[in-house]
């Protein structure tokens, strides 16, 4: 699903925050990314959503040569990824059947099929209850829901989440990665930053350990 | 008939994103009339004038119908020589009918009209000339025939001097011409500065939603996508201050009919103020719709690239 070959990411101001990093996610695999803060997550992240380009090397997504992706098909590459943020990203002034109904209505579906999607990735989340709920209203830990139902709204082959439990107490966090496990188990590859070392220990993927830019280990049980 | 599944998609979407743009402006009420107002006067007064200046020219055609010529004859010339004048020029085929006016009828016209009766009383002779009046058939009525017929006049020996009417009629008609042409150079510019408030107004509210834009483009929103409700906000700022500048000048025409009317009643003429016609009203609201689609399309051209997710 991913792969990275001898990857490099040099900012302008001159910061490497990438060296030679090579790894492959195979689809339908789940993985967790690691590091201190600083360590380079967030740049892989930004690299694979088309974010940030490569200085050197080349990276994949579903086959595609994401280096020389023209700027015109980026918007359809970050379709095939469902993207999760720890800030959640949602829109504040629409509300939840909105926010999830988002990258469908960008995707240009029907009205009643948008409606039974949406319906579909909130109950999902156990949220079928608050679709005319403003996400001001709701809690961390349900807007997270908000943010993960309307990342898999479109049945991405992808799901990308950037600490997405970073602001929750333990037992949310559990309740988070276990939607992510459920995800997973259906087909969907996953690929999580994190530094909840805690949580991650404790289930059974693999770990992609970034320390200063460079890849520390790939944890041998990678590939799915 | 109905229209490929596409089709019907697309325009499904644009409808919906174009009632989404209008219910946004219709939301902050104050805020997009007062855009839709000032967009609707910088509108109100070339189109006022251009209609105003129209009113004047079709004013000075209805003259143009009426061109006369006046020949005012030698004091030598005897009656005899009057009458076989008047027999020639009636046979001639640019003149459809004249009078004649002789200095005694001249005199009296001028004692009951001038109010200097007895200022005249005071001449010893009658100081003014025998006048024939020609009124031209309508192929030598317009300003052009009507000059050649005069340089033929005047070439009469018994003419002392030939008058064509028309002549004011042509300065006026000029000088209208001349303010409706200056009247378009106002208009562009006053369209420039429509463009330039419709795009202000949208780059106020692109950076309004710049965290939407942002939100939008990372779940894979082409900059069309985005580009769109920006551009349906303008066409509706520029349709809303079309509909207001008609408005406006509507209200002003209704304002003027009245004391125009008593004008044109004084002098025996049926005249009435034209106000909008329906191609008059069409045409501004295209004005109106492509001035705000422009605007719009300046701004988010402009603005939407700087704005990228990071």
């Amino acid at each position: 699903m991913i792969r990275f070959d001898n990857v490099c990411k040099r900012y302008p101001e001159g910061r490497d925050a990438l060296q030679n990093v090579s790894f492959h996610l195979h689809a339908g695999a789940m993985a967790f990314l690691t590091g201190h803060s600083g360590a380079g997550k967030s740049t892989l992240l930004k690299l694979i959503a088309l974010l940030e380009r490569p200085t050197r090397g080349q990276l994949f997504l579903d086959g595609e040569n994401l280096s020389r992706t023209p700027k015109r098909r980026v918007p359809y590459i970050r379709r095939k990824i469902g993207m999760i943020f720890q800030n959640h990203c949602l829109l504040f002034d629409r509300t939840v059947f909105d926010n999830v109904a988002l990258p469908l209505v960008i995707a240009g579906h029907r009205h009643q099929d948008i409606s039974r999607r949406v319906r579909a990735a909130l109950d999902k989340v156990g949220l079928l209850g608050k679709e005319r709920a403003l996400p001001i209203t709701l809690s961390g830990g349900e807007q997270q829901r908000v943010g993960i139902a309307r990342a898999v709204v479109n049945k991405p082959p992808l799901l990308l989440a950037d600490e997405p439990t970073g602001n929750l107490d333990p037992d949310l966090s559990r309740d988070i990665m276990h939607l992510f496990e459920q995800f997973n188990q259906v087909g969907v590859s996953v690929l999580i930053a994190s530094h909840d070392l805690d949580l991650i220990s404790q289930l059974p993927y693999a770990q992609l350990r970034l320390h200063q830019g460079r890849l520390v280990n790939e944890g041998t049980h990678a590939a799915a | 008939m109905r229209l490929p599944r596409f089709l019907h998609n697309w325009l499904l979407r644009h409808v919906q994103v174009s009632l989404s743009s209008l219910g946004r402006l219709y939301r902050a009420p104050l805020a997009s009339f007062m855009t839709a107002a000032v967009i609707g006067i910088a509108l109100a007064l070339p189109s006022g004038l251009y209609l105003l200046t129209g009113n004047l020219q079709r004013l000075s055609t209805q003259w143009d119908g009426s061109a006369n010529l006046s020949l005012f004859l030698h004091q030598s010339v005897t009656q005899q020589q009057i009458d076989s004048l008047q027999k020639k020029l009636a046979r001639w085929p640019e003149v459809d009918s004249l009078q004649y006016i002789s200095p005694q009828q001249a005199l009296a016209e001028f004692r009951e009209l001038s109010g200097f009766g007895e200022a005249l009383d005071a001449l010893d002779e009658n100081p003014l000339p025998a006048v024939i009046a020609i009124k031209p058939v309508r192929r030598h009525a317009d300003a052009e025939s009507a000059a050649a017929l005069l340089e033929k006049l005047r070439a009469l020996p018994e003419v002392e001097l030939a008058q064509l009417d028309l002549l004011w009629v042509k300065r006026f008609s000029a000088i209208v011409d001349i303010v409706r042409r200056s009247i378009w150079v106002m208009a562009a510019l006053l369209g420039l500065a429509v463009l330039l408030i419709i795009g202000n107004t949208i780059r106020l509210e692109i950076q309004s939603r710049r965290e939407e834009i942002e939100i939008t483009k990372l779940i894979g929103a082409t900059n069309g996508f985005i580009r769109r409700p920006f551009l349906y906000s303008g066409l509706w700022y520029g349709v809303a201050g079309a509909i207001l500048c008609g408005i406006l000048v509507e209200l002003a025409f209704l304002q003027l009919s009245g004391p125009v009317r008593q004008l044109a009643g004084l002098y025996q003429s049926g005249f009435s103020l034209q106000t909008l016609s329906f191609g008059d009203s069409l045409g501004l609201l295209l004005t109106g719709a492509l001035l705000g689609l422009l605007g719009a399309w300046l701004a988010v051209g402009r603005h939407l690239a700087t704005i990228e997710p990071s």
